[in-house]
């Protein structure tokens, strides 16, 4: 507990254990976990939450703020959690509607500096007849599904979208990472559709080429980083 | 021919909205002549499932 406890303090929050409650029920009473699981489970999960808001915001201060509210909101919401899902993708689900809302709210305040304009360069994948240039042909990939399963995928990938222009790796990471509609990322974002299509067909091919260098050309190992 | 530059547009649009009927026809002509755009529109494909298991928990890795 005296772990828990200390690597929980975070921005001035302290996410806090109910005194004397050793299980946690739900609206019928019945208790899905024990309190001391779900802190555990919780704790796990923090990194890859972390990770993941860390994508969608790009300011690491204001991804452990969200990541934090997200805890508190699982931890006093437990009651609603019904174990029909894993703990963890419930703990996802509110995690990404609080990025949204997030997004959402930056977008209002014109505070993402957004511009749609700024989007990564693809000429150069192409010759004059926008036919692939040699050195941009797509190449064999080596066991692609297993990618997920290894370790130090998760921080290439990372790396990849992170070194997209940062609003392409917005629009990117809503309908890749977070798998929102195209209609409402561009509500969101205030750009039209065919705006995002264009902004998703640059970030795809940015990050194919990035993760084959990166990764896929080199079975296992990890060369960027 | 259509280009391989917009047969990659196609490819990526079809993650995000239906096609019409002359789009995938299209699409389909241009991955049959083109083993390039074959492996670029797989490797899309792959991109989409690996991006959504980003934050699924079934296959938990180390970080």
């Amino acid at each position: 507990m005296a772990d828990y406890a200390d690597t929980v303090q975070v921005s001035g929050y302290r996410f806090g254990v109910v005194e004397g409650e050793g299980t946690l029920t739900d609206k019928e009473g019945r208790t899905p976990l024990g309190s001391d699981e779900v802190q555990q489970r919780l704790q796990a999960i923090r990194p890859r939450l972390l990770a993941f808001a860390r994508i969608q915001l790009g300011d690491p201060v204001q991804a452990e703020d969200l990541v934090q509210d997200a805890m508190i909101a699982a931890w006093e919401g437990i009651g609603a959690f019904t174990g029909a899902a894993k703990l963890e993708t419930w703990v996802f689900g509110i995690l990404k509607h609080k990025l949204v809302d997030e997004i959402r709210h930056r977008h209002r305040e014109q505070t993402t500096g957004f511009n749609p304009d700024e989007m990564p360069e693809i000429d150069g994948l192409f010759n004059p007849r926008a036919h692939w240039l040699p050195a941009s042909r797509p190449q064999k990939w080596h066991e692609p599904e297993q990618a997920c399963l290894q370790d130090g995928f998760w921080q290439v990938f990372d790396f990849c979208v992170l070194h997209l222009p940062e609003s392409t790796a917005r629009v990117f990471s809503m309908r890749e990472l977070m798998g929102l509609e195209t209609a409402e990322i561009c509500e969101s974002l205030g750009i039209s559709e065919q705006n995002c299509w264009v902004i998703l067909h640059r970030a795809r091919l940015k990050l194919r080429a990035c993760l084959e260098n990166g990764w896929f050309s080199k079975g296992d190992s990890n060369a960027i980083l | 021919m259509q280009s391989c530059k917009r047969a990659t547009e196609l490819m990526s649009q079809q993650l995000d909205r239906e096609l019409s009927g002359s789009e995938k026809l299209s699409l389909k002509m241009h991955l049959f002549m083109c083993r390039h755009c074959r492996k670029c529109d797989a490797q899309f494909k792959v991109l989409h499932r690996l991006a959504s298991a980003r934050s699924q928990v079934d296959k938990p890795d180390k970080d």
